[in-house]
């Protein structure tokens, strides 16, 4: 009888496991890819392929979910024990099976770095307009709530809290804020609309601030390709140190999206901002932005080319130089690399994605190595098989 | 009788060929069409003649090449001189395609016998299809009814009609040569007019309202720039629009030759004199090869290539090859003969379509594939080759008969995405680098290339196992073989082609992979292929799996080629095509179909049985 252990290692290891694994990554990538005309490409990828699992909820709305289905990560991660496994089982050194060597080999380098990819690589914009320096870069997807001391005017002393941060029912304080914030409410989609002065039945969002005449509802999750969801959240604020008996409470506030003026709130003679933004990632150095120029194809509207003139200057480092990014050219620097991503209509906005991806060479060195063991294995395959022909004919 | 059979088969080839291949003639009236459709002008970005902005426009709003009239047929170049200078004739061709009955219950008319309208019938609904059409623009492409599509065609369709009848002559005018010579004179005497009322002084109030009309006339002339004739005059600098090119007569005080020479011939079409006509098209001829040479012997070139349709022609001969090809399985007597006739028939036809890619990378300075439409030519080129390798090993006629078909097949898919418009358009900028064009997409679509091969082999397997009387062992070996180097082939190609193209894209997005359509589309057929190699190693299938596997290797491929295109997301859909729709999903039945036939164990199969 087998031990358990060499059970596990003989499944792990198995032909069978690999044909499963590509079976269902077979229909996940289909599946994935036509419910990208539904839910787009952010959810999809979210559900679909960064998961453990695919959940099904039987209830459109209900909490109570099911998994129908193994998900990407869960699918790759088997994919690759099962290569690993089987690469050290069945390893024999001889030039006969150097080409299967090679290209599983790569296999797993490219596996690898995807995981890595996926869990570490964090993927940013950064939008200058001409004459513009920034410093930072912001999040596609996630937003911070950032409170602003506005009362030295050379500075601005800001205390940003992440998104996760921000659940119904959560109380958040911090040492620099005289006042203590709780989320009342958080919304990933909502809408906002203006009261009417004749409507009395309509409940405002906030007591204070831009919400109290403002109408907040929840809305599904945005899925077109150009549509964006509209994130919304109802704070309250208590100044003092306890606000049992109900004192201090100074009212709520609505934050969102859709809410172009920060909101203000004054406290102890200082005023403070309230706004709900993209999540900021700042660098250790700047970018200044000369010109952006977007070329099309003359008589047409067939984009051709579009570039942005930049300086980078990194005071740490003594670094200052002018850089040109456009298509399939980007600048790498500190880590970090900028594509021209795009541009906003007045064309004077330049719209640059950022990327910092600690294991971006992973792809190229495992292609390279799956590249090579596929053209030695199929090419011993190709010149046994002419030479079995040529002995063939000569006989 | 057998000697004579790849003779024979060489006559049909070149009867075929003759038959196709017909150099462009003057028309009915005299006007020599052929030489101002070879004049070089600017359209859709790219330097091009007139011939291909005629046939792509008219291919655009009828399908077509040609112009049916009452007594007999307009070609294209001839059509077009119309629509430039003879308006009201124009107006009265029937060109516009309506296929959809709701559209003409738009103007209240039944569906007939007649598919086809003049912009004169259209006229009095403009507004309405304009209407009609810019609410349907506004819903996305994926979720547009029929009725919305074919409205919204017409719309662009008649925009583009309009942008073709006003940009070489305003068309209220007789005599538009005799106003540019009156330009050109009045021109000295309207500006010291308007210098001296600028500076207040007393100045020639005739001269300067006559000056005045004239330029607001050119201004709205030189505004239709859809197609621009008027090449720069040293050589180098910006092609411009007729009307542009009149207005910058004030820089000099002459009016350029060109622009005199597109107003005569203009004129003479319009008062119907074709001996002027072509006296000014010569005249515009020696006047652009003498300012642009190398834009106007490409004109020429491209000419030349339009008449000739080599993919055209070549389809026609994939189909023979198919046919003689399988002719050789029906004689046994006389099948080394048939193999040959086919080999050779298919040689031509690559020849041919060596020709036509050449030509194609010549006139757009860039590698083979840049559009669907350059890839399904390509897939046809690709697999011939593998064919008539595969049949120069084998000399069986199978990979003669496999790559005729599927060359037959995509260059049919070709023909009909030709009708999008100019399949030599310029380049979306992301696509802008040729040592992407030219590695990653040529290798993804040689994977295509082996997949429809290697399908189509099976197929052959499939078909011949079960229904056929000579199916004798050592070929269904042979074709065993075949369908598992191509498949080994298939895997090598498209992996090292999603790959590149991964790398593409963490060049110019900043990610390797992005689970894009179609990203994920050449996914599957890396998995598809992966999947079939690993079974056949394992022993889990055997020659029936491997043959059924690679059938579905077709659908797969289909839909990673075409389908994701129609799903009309992601980075990659250049162009949603609602009509090819039920197309592809007959295709994919078709395979299933085959799969199901397959599905019998061996023992059954006719074929197998009697060897």
């Amino acid at each position: 009888m087998k031990s358990f252990l060499v059970k596990f290692i003989e499944f792990i290891s198995s032909l069978k496991l690999t044909l499963f694994c590509l079976s269902a990554a077979l229909l996940l990538v289909f599946a994935g890819t036509l419910a990208q005309v539904r839910y787009g490409i952010d959810i999809v990828q979210e559900r679909y392929f960064q998961s453990l699992f695919i959940w099904w909820p039987p209830v459109e709305t209900g909490a109570f979910r099911i998994p129908v289905f193994p998900g990407g990560h869960l699918i790759g991660g088997l994919l690759l024990a099962n290569l690993i496994a089987a690469h050290v089982r069945r390893f024999r050194w001889g030039w006969k099976k150097a080409g299967i060597q090679l290209t599983h080999g790569g296999l797993i380098i490219m596996l690898a770095g995807g995981l890595l990819t996926d869990l570490f690589s964090v993927e940013s914009f950064m939008r200058i307009q001409e004459g513009e320096t920034k410093r930072y870069s912001e999040s596609f997807l996630e937003r911070e709530l950032a409170v602003i001391d506005t009362s030295d005017p050379s500075l601005d002393r800001v205390v940003a809290i992440p998104e996760d941060r921000l659940e119904p029912g959560r109380l958040i304080s911090h040492e620099s804020l005289p006042f203590r914030i709780v989320v009342k409410d958080y919304l990933v989609n909502s809408e906002l609309k203006m009261i009417a002065p004749s409507d009395t039945e309509s409940k405002p969002a906030s007591s204070r601030g831009s919400g109290a005449r403002i109408l907040l509802t929840k809305q599904s999750r945005a899925t077109g390709m150009k549509d964006r969801d509209t994130r919304s959240a109802v704070v309250e604020l208590i100044a003092g140190p306890d606000a049992a008996d109900g004192a201090g409470l100074l009212g709520t506030w609505l934050v969102s999206d859709a809410l172009a003026q920060p909101q203000t709130v004054e406290v102890g003679g200082k005023v403070w901002t309230l706004t709900l933004r993209a999540k900021r990632y700042y660098k250790p150095f700047s970018l200044t932005l000369h010109e952006f120029t977007h070329e099309r194809y003359p008589g047409t509207q067939i984009p051709k080319d579009f570039s942005s003139e930049v300086t980078l200057n990194d005071e740490d480092t003594g670094e200052s130089r002018e850089a040109l990014i456009y298509m399939n050219h980007p600048l790498r620097y500190g880590g970090e690399t900028f594509y021209q991503a795009g541009f906003e209509r007045t064309e004077d906005v330049t719209v640059l994605q950022v990327v910092r991806n600690p294991s971006f060479v992973a792809p190229y060195i495992g292609c390279v190595v799956v590249g090579v063991g596929l053209l030695l294995q199929f090419g011993m395959h190709l010149v046994g098989f002419a030479g079995r022909r040529k002995a063939l004919s000569k006989t | 009788m057998k000697r004579w059979i790849p003779w024979l088969v060489g006559l049909v080839v070149i009867l075929w060929i003759a038959g196709t291949v017909r150099p462009p003639k003057a028309s009915a009236e005299g006007y020599d069409t052929p030489a101002f459709g070879r004049l070089p002008v600017l359209s859709g970005g790219r330097i091009q003649p007139i011939d291909t902005v005629a046939r792509n426009s008219l291919r655009i709003l009828s399908g077509k090449q040609v112009v049916r009239t009452g007594d007999g047929k307009l070609d294209a170049t001839r059509w077009l001189a119309e629509v430039f200078f003879d308006s009201s004739q124009a107006a009265k061709r029937t060109i516009f395609k309506i296929d959809n009955p709701e559209v003409l219950g738009l103007f209240g008319w039944k569906q007939e016998q007649r598919k086809y309208f003049s912009y004169a019938e259209l006229f009095p609904f403009l507004q309405a299809i304009e209407d009609q059409g810019q609410s349907a623009a506004e819903v996305e492409a994926a979720h547009r009814s029929p009725y919305q599509t074919g409205v919204l065609n017409l719309r662009n369709g008649l925009i583009l009609y309009q942008r073709l009848a006003d940009c070489l002559r305003p068309a209220e005018l007789e005599d538009f040569a005799a106003e540019v010579d009156r330009y050109a004179e009045v021109l000295p005497i309207g500006l010291a007019a308007m210098s001296a009322r600028a500076s207040g002084k007393e100045y020639d109030e005739e001269a300067m309202r006559s000056f005045s009309g004239l330029v607001n006339r050119f201004e709205v002339l030189g505004k239709a720039n859809h197609v621009m004739p008027v090449p720069p005059p040293n050589g180098d600098g910006e092609w411009m629009s007729l009307g542009a090119a009149l207005l910058a007569t004030a820089k000099d005080g002459v009016a350029d030759p060109i622009v005199r020479g597109y107003a005569a011939a203009g004129d003479a079409m319009h008062a119907g004199n074709p001996e002027a006509f072509n006296q000014a098209v010569a005249k515009l001829g020696e006047a652009t090869l003498a300012r642009v040479p190398e834009a106007k012997s490409r004109a020429g070139f491209e000419g030349g290539f339009n008449t000739i349709q080599p993919f055209y022609v070549s389809m026609g001969l994939c189909v023979l090859a198919f046919l003689v090809a399988c002719a050789s399985w029906m004689s046994d007597a006389a099948a080394p003969q048939l193999r040959r006739g086919a080999f050779g028939t298919l040689l031509v036809a690559l020849l041919i379509m060596s020709f036509g890619l050449i030509a194609r990378m010549y006139l757009q300075g860039r590698p083979p594939v840049t559009n669907l439409y350059s890839s399904a030519i390509f897939i046809g080129w690709g697999t011939a080759v593998i064919g008539l390798l595969l049949e120069k090993i084998f000399k069986d006629g199978i990979g003669t008969a496999c790559a005729g078909m599927v060359g037959f097949i995509t260059l049919i898919i070709a023909h009909h995405l030709a009708a999008n418009g100019d399949t030599l358009e310029m380049l979306q900028a992301v696509l802008d680098t040729n040592i992407w064009l030219a590695t990653h997409v040529v290798v993804i679509t040689m994977g295509y290339c082996a997949m429809f091969l290697a399908g189509m082999l099976a197929i052959i397997y499939v078909i011949r196992g079960r229904f056929s009387r000579n199916f004798d062992k050592a070929t269904a070996a042979g074709l065993q073989r075949m369908v598992y180097g191509v498949i080994c082939f298939a895997t090598l190609f498209s992996f090292v082609g999603t790959v590149l193209g991964g790398i593409w894209a963490d060049q110019s997005w900043g990610r390797f992979w992005g689970w894009d359509p179609k990203e994920n589309g050449a996914l599957l057929i890396v998995l598809w292929c992966t999947l079939i190699l690993h079974a056949r190693w394992g022993g889990f299938i055997k020659v029936r799996g491997l043959m059924i596997m690679t059938i579905f290797g077709n659908v797969i491929t289909a839909f990673s080629w075409f389908g994701v295109n129609m799903l009309g997301i992601g980075l990659h859909s250049y162009g949603f095509m609602n009509k090819a729709f039920p197309w592809l999903i007959a295709f994919m039945a078709s395979q299933l179909l085959l799969m199901a036939i397959a599905m019998p164990t061996l023992e059954k199969w006719r074929g197998l049985k009697q060897s």
